[in-house]
């Protein structure tokens, strides 16, 4: 499959553009980076990309046909800060039930303790939440897996655990995964392509 | 969470009255005032009507062991009259207080989810029954209605409800724009899923305080309604009639007319406040941060 | 000590060259055991109480044991998980900590121990902090105001327009709001801010990782190692290994909370047969530059603490006396370290 961004242009209000005339594209079994400093529209562009935005100008394209606008999105977005993607009053089970059923070996591999599943999400701390979040966005049905500074905030240890279990998980299935960092050295380990966000946008700054 | 999140950093051991922390205090208040409005409301019920006949010979008693509030002018025992009065005062209080809570959630709901129009004209509607004094406002409306039950009901739901709609609107408002929202609809659930499993549940005990909030209000204002003649008629003695019917022997020294019923409807309405409150802080501890 | 490489003597060397031709104010290379500290923090302990679930409470020790010698003209790093931890350090050593925080252990400034009152005293002249965030600038107060807040005694005016241009902030930028300021900009108030007392020794750095942007970031650290190049004690607070590697002279590692190991920086290279803790260890091989391989098991969370050695239940070297006594820091090979087998 391939995920293509055509020349998007995008603003919040009338007076700036956030991002400028970007492209790129994503084939599945590929693992693209994005690097660069922030204010540059990273986030955003993951955001269109997933379906969260729309841009005024330019498309997201799935394989020539436009993103869905209801049922499961195929490209799965895991945002920087797992305390506000999930529902703070449902128990964890809940959480990712609302996706799918992981079985266990994937729970294993991103080291997703079982009773954790009862408990409440305040009662777990960002990295463990976080592993909920990618576990949940690993749904069958995912075809490309973002991730906008997905390990930024946890140690290297569990960074390096993650990311073992991703990539093998990708590897698999042949999924397509875009990496956003800033740390160089993550995306060299990790991607075959490596884009520059300053170089991708064209707005002035 | 439990890093970096003050969320979970609460009281220091030393916050302990009679050896309970803040919690355990906390529900104890709220059990403490179930049981009161439940003695009232018990009594006020299952009190036969013989406990409230008339016996001219015990007439303009004060209080005494055998009648704690004194008798009245036809030799009424009034305990038993102040809590009929309440329990009539709070079913009376539940209607009209429901009737609010119900239009506040409509109309909360309908700003936050049915676009930018009626959202504007929601929100006017809003502004504009707040800047009304809204015990001029409700007393016109009961009057104009013809006064009794119907003008009390539909005047409290009429004057009460902004302030709640307001809440729950922006409750609604912002869970939409929830990342866990926008999330679950990625995930391919439908609007009405999450309208269901997402917003109501957050949106419900909210919906459930303001309530119980709305409570002291109404009832207060149906007494004060009827205690200045615009509200219920003596057949239906609820607190209002109590106190305004007592008003005329205060020049005589019968005090104790006015004084007992008026102290407990104070009490009652302070304990619904508590419950209110405690309520909150049980129910919803996410947004009742000290 | 024994030096124990000839790249090892070459930096003994260079370091006293410069201290020779006046580049920096102290040796940096004079082993810290034999520096007397200009901050010292032994045995700190700081505990919350909590609601579990259900209605009882429950102390939780979110520190358990903390030690850390800071010397002036060095940046010393505390490296440790994303958490309320480490910093919390910060606020123990400004006296700032919420009411409900229970501490223990000491705190020595210039040899003395500190005290509510000396804090006080201390508070913004001789130590400063320098937050996470820069939402701690007043919004509605314009920034050379600000700066000029932390400065007494002197010519306040004269004292801030040194120091903005120092930090290359414009003259005219003094009389903006925050809103007004870039990231970057803002960044560069806040130590300002910190720096603008003369009379401050210890700066204290709380996750300063500046919204990921790599310029800022490099030139925050260039300013904190000027700093310490000044003869100031830079205590630098951060989950960042990399961050903390460009500019650290010894750094402190965090682990559930306590430190494990307190190493000079230069101890963090090739396979990281260097470092004394297996913690350190796995971290540093951890990393994505190097073999990008986790060990197994999880950091355990404050009210979960294992008894023993914290990290035992993870650790390849694990031995009976582990899982029975929390270990105590001691020294090896220059360095300090928290663990039985360590050598």
């Amino acid at each position: 499959m391939l995920l293509k961004a055509e020349n998007i242009s995008f603003q919040y209000d009338k007076n700036s553009w956030i991002l400028k005339d970007v492209s790129l594209t994503l084939q599945s079994g590929e693992i693209v980076g994005i690097s660069g400093p922030s204010g540059y529209g990273k986030t955003t562009l993951c955001r269109i990309l997933a379906g969260y935005e729309r841009p005024q100008l330019g498309q997201v394209t799935l394989d020539g046909n436009p993103l869905p606008r209801s049922g499961f999105n195929p490209v799965q977005l895991v945002f920087q800060h797992p305390e506000k993607a999930v529902n703070p009053r449902w128990p964890i089970k809940k959480i990712l039930k609302e996706s799918w059923e992981p079985e266990d070996w994937i729970l294993q591999a991103l080291g997703i303790e079982k009773e954790w599943l009862n408990r409440w999400p305040h009662e777990l701390s960002g990295g463990e939440l976080q592993r909920i979040c990618v576990a949940r966005a690993l749904n069958p049905e995912t075809r490309f897996l973002i991730a906008d500074e997905m390990t930024t905030m946890l140690d290297a240890i569990l960074q390096a655990k993650i990311w073992q279990a991703v990539l093998a998980i990708a590897s698999m299935r042949n999924l397509g995964v875009l990496v956003v960092s800033h740390d160089e050295h993550l995306l060299k380990r990790l991607c075959t392509r490596i884009l520059r966000i300053e170089d991708l946008n064209n707005v002035k700054k | 969470m439990r890093d970096g999140n003050a969320l979970w950093l609460e009281s220091y051991p030393y916050d302990r009255m009679l050896g309970l922390n803040r919690r355990q205090r906390t529900l104890l208040l709220t059990v403490l005032a179930i049981i009161l409005l439940g003695t009232v409301f018990f009594l006020g019920i299952f009190s036969g009507e013989d406990k409230i006949a008339t016996n001219l010979a015990l007439r303009n008693l004060p209080p005494s062991w055998e009648h704690p509030f004194g008798t009245d002018w036809l030799g009424r025992d009034m305990f038993i009259r102040t809590m009929k009065g309440l329990t009539l005062s709070i079913q009376i209080g539940l209607l009209a207080a429901s009737a609010s809570a119900l239009i506040s959630l409509l109309l909360g709901l309908a700003a936050a989810t049915l676009g930018k129009w009626v959202d504007e004209i929601i929100a006017w509607l809003i502004d504009l029954f707040l800047a009304l004094p809204h015990l001029v406002t409700l007393l016109l409306i009961s009057f104009t209605l013809g006064g009794g039950l119907k003008g009390i009901v539909i005047g409290v739901a009429l004057t009460h409800w902004p302030t709640l709609a307001r809440i729950i609107r922006a409750e609604v408002l912002q869970l939409r724009s929830a990342d866990y929202v926008q999330i679950s609809r990625k995930l391919g659930k439908s609007r009405w899923w999450i309208a269901t499993k997402h917003i109501l549940p957050h949106v419900i005990p909210q919906f459930l305080v303001g309530l119980i909030l709305l409570f002291p209000h109404a009832i207060l204002h149906e007494a004060s309604i009827t205690f200045l003649g615009f509200g219920l008629s003596p057949h239906q003695p609820a607190i209002g009639i109590i106190l305004s019917e007592s008003m005329r022997y205060l020049s005589v020294g019968m005090w104790w007319l006015a004084f007992f019923p008026g102290l407990s409807l104070l009490i009652i309405i302070r304990t619904f406040d508590v419950l209110g409150e405690n309520l909150k802080l049980l129910i919803d501890p996410y947004n009742a941060q000290e | 000590m024994a030096v124990q490489s000839l790249a090892e003597l070459q930096d003994y060397q260079k370091d006293y060259q410069n201290y020779q031709q006046g580049q920096v104010k102290e040796l940096k290379l004079v082993p810290s055991a034999l520096k007397k500290p200009i901050l010292e923090i032994q045995n700190l302990a700081i505990s919350f109480v909590q609601y579990t679930r259900g209605l009882k409470q429950k102390r939780t020790r979110v520190i358990t044991d903390l030690s850390v010698r800071v010397n002036k003209g060095e940046v010393t790093v505390i490296v440790g998980s994303s958490g309320a931890g480490k910093s919390l350090l910060a606020h123990a050593i400004m006296g700032v900590l919420p009411k409900k925080a229970v501490v223990e252990g000491k705190i020595f400034y210039k040899g003395s121990e500190l005290n509510p009152q000396r804090q006080k005293e201390l508070r913004g002249k001789e130590i400063a902090l320098i937050p996470q965030s820069v939402n701690s600038l007043d919004p509605l107060m314009k920034v050379g105001r600000q700066v000029r807040l932390g400065v007494k005694d002197q010519d306040a005016k004269k004292v801030q327009r040194a120091v903005f241009e120092r930090y290359n902030l414009r003259t005219e930028d003094e009389s903006l709001y925050p809103f007004q300021l870039s990231g970057g900009m803002l960044r560069r108030v806040l130590i300002a801010t910190a720096v603008a007392s003369s009379d401050v020794q210890v700066i204290i750095a709380d996750e300063p990782t500046p919204g990921l942007d790599p310029e800022v970031l490099e030139e925050t650290l260039t300013h904190f190692r000027q700093l310490a190049d000044q003869g100031k004690a830079v205590l630098l607070i951060t989950h960042d290994i990399d961050m903390a590697l460009k500019i650290a002279d010894r750094v402190a590692v965090f682990y559930a909370g306590t430190t494990v190991e307190i190493a000079p920086v230069r101890d963090f290279c090739g396979t990281g047969d260097k470092l004394r803790h297996p913690y350190t260890k796995a971290l540093w091989r951890a990393l994505p530059q190097n073999d990008f391989i986790p060990i197994p098991g999880a950091q355990p969370q404050p009210n979960e603490l294992p008894s023993g050695c914290f990290f035992a239940p993870r650790c390849p070297l694990v031995t009976q006396t582990c899982s029975q006594k929390l270990p105590e820091l001691r020294e090896v090979r220059g360095g300090m370290v928290r663990c039985n087998n360590a050598s």
